[in-house]
């Protein structure tokens, strides 16, 4: 092989290499959850250590994260509940309550249907007369057969989804009467259908 | 001596040398088809799972929200990949005993996580924000395909480039409305070439084709 070809293989071979070298896909840093060889559990993602409290996270406000005052359930929410809040809160709730819940709170939602344990229904009197920090309790804490939706749910949402359930507990136990004049021909027209 | 050569290498020689830009152009198109094949990009190619987690099931047949297990894909880059708690909520009670489960109630046992397989997985060189997209009224399927039709995941895009750009240059041709974001059952023909630009205006969306939009 002439000098040249041999330079030629050297070329070719170095550009089909090229291909091959990942370095800048995969650069020495973790991406959220990835596998790592250098912790002993595996984990890149580190759980925190225990009582941790990260900077604005102090949670002092007991009514707002714990959903009491005085110790005992809050009986009003720690801030204004406005219509915002409260599409927010029947976004939320859709998300995540209604798959046991189901969309009108009266527990009966699929997975319920498929074998969960069947929730009481939000619309029965103790549940009505229930205060909002009792809701709160439930969902930060769990109950029963229900787990805590402290990491998916954040407290602002939580206030935000009672309030929903609230408004829900009103829609199945309304009388015409204090339905708005406005929509009840709305809403007559839509029972005689 | 006898000829080492045939006299039809004559013909041979000339046809190898007018056809080698045939030759060469052919090997090009071979390694760019094979670059953009389901071998190399992963397309329509189901992972295999520790556990033969199905979106069909959970989505299309339970009707779950993306967000009840993605929670952080509207406030973070990464849209979340669900503790096994999120599984035993319902697994503690429903299938509780079923041996396909095993490694998620083992893994809540063991406080060890599960180890899914990655199926989008973007060069590092890239930066890429759920959050933005799906505020900017870009729909999970438009990206991910319909996720409620697939019993194992797969990727639906190449997650090359040139598909990045197509909607960047663009992105007008896909939004959507807010409110459909999380749906599985719009379709694109849902929304008029007008009501997309009006959602384009209301949206702010407008061609990032810079390079440091995304390689910064």
């Amino acid at each position: 092989m002439s000098a040249r070809n041999r330079l030629g293989a050297a070329l070719a071979g170095a550009l089909l290499l090229t291909a091959c070298r990942q370095d800048m896909h995969d650069q020495p840093r973790y991406e959220p959850l990835e596998a790592s060889a250098f912790f002993a559990d595996g984990r890149s993602s580190r759980p925190q250590v225990a009582g941790t409290v990260a900077r604005g996270e102090l949670r002092l406000d007991a009514h707002l994260y714990a959903g009491t005052v005085n110790g005992e359930p809050a009986t009003e929410f720690p801030f204004e509940i406005t219509m915002d809040v409260l599409e927010r809160g029947r976004e939320r709730y859709d998300i995540f309550c209604s798959a046991c819940h189901d969309y009108v709170g009266n527990g009966e939602g699929i997975v319920v249907r498929r074998g969960l344990k069947q929730p009481p229904s939000f619309h029965i009197e103790r549940l009505r007369d229930a205060p909002p920090g009792y809701f709160f309790d439930v969902i930060t804490r769990g109950f029963g057969a229900m787990y805590d939706l402290s990491d998916k749910v954040p407290v602002e949402d939580r206030w935000a989804i009672i309030a929903y359930v609230r408004a829900l507990q009103l829609s199945q136990n309304a009388t015409m009467v204090e339905v708005p004049a406005g929509m009840r021909a709305m809403l007559e027209s839509e029972a005689g259908q | 001596m006898a000829q080492i050569f045939h006299p039809s290498f004559n013909t041979l020689s000339r046809v190898s040398i007018f056809g080698a830009v045939f030759f060469l152009g052919a090997a090009v198109w071979g390694w760019d088809r094979l670059l953009r094949s389901p071998y190399n990009t992963q397309v329509n190619v189901a992972r295999e799972q520790p556990v033969p987690f199905s979106h069909k099931h959970h989505v299309a047949g339970l009707g779950i929200d993306c967000r009840f297990c993605h929670t952080s894909v509207e406030e973070s880059a990464f849209a979340g990949i669900p503790p096994t708690k999120t599984c035993m909520g319902c697994h503690s009670l429903v299938w509780k005993d079923a041996p396909m489960l095993e490694k998620i109630r083992e893994s809540y046992r063991t406080d060890a996580p599960v180890e899914w397989v990655r199926v989008h997985d973007l060069p590092d060189f890239a930066y890429f924000d759920h959050s933005i997209h799906v505020s900017k009224g870009i729909g999970c399927t438009t990206c991910h395909g319909q996720v409620d039709e697939m019993p194992l995941t797969w990727r639906e895009n190449t997650l090359n480039m040139d598909w990045c750009l197509s909607c960047h240059r663009d992105p007008e041709v896909f939004v959507r409305d807010r409110a459909d974001v999380f749906s599985t059952e719009w379709r694109p023909d849902d929304v008029s070439a007008e009501e997309r630009a009006e959602l384009a205006e209301r949206y702010h969306l407008e061609s990032m084709t810079n390079c440091s939009v995304c390689h910064r």
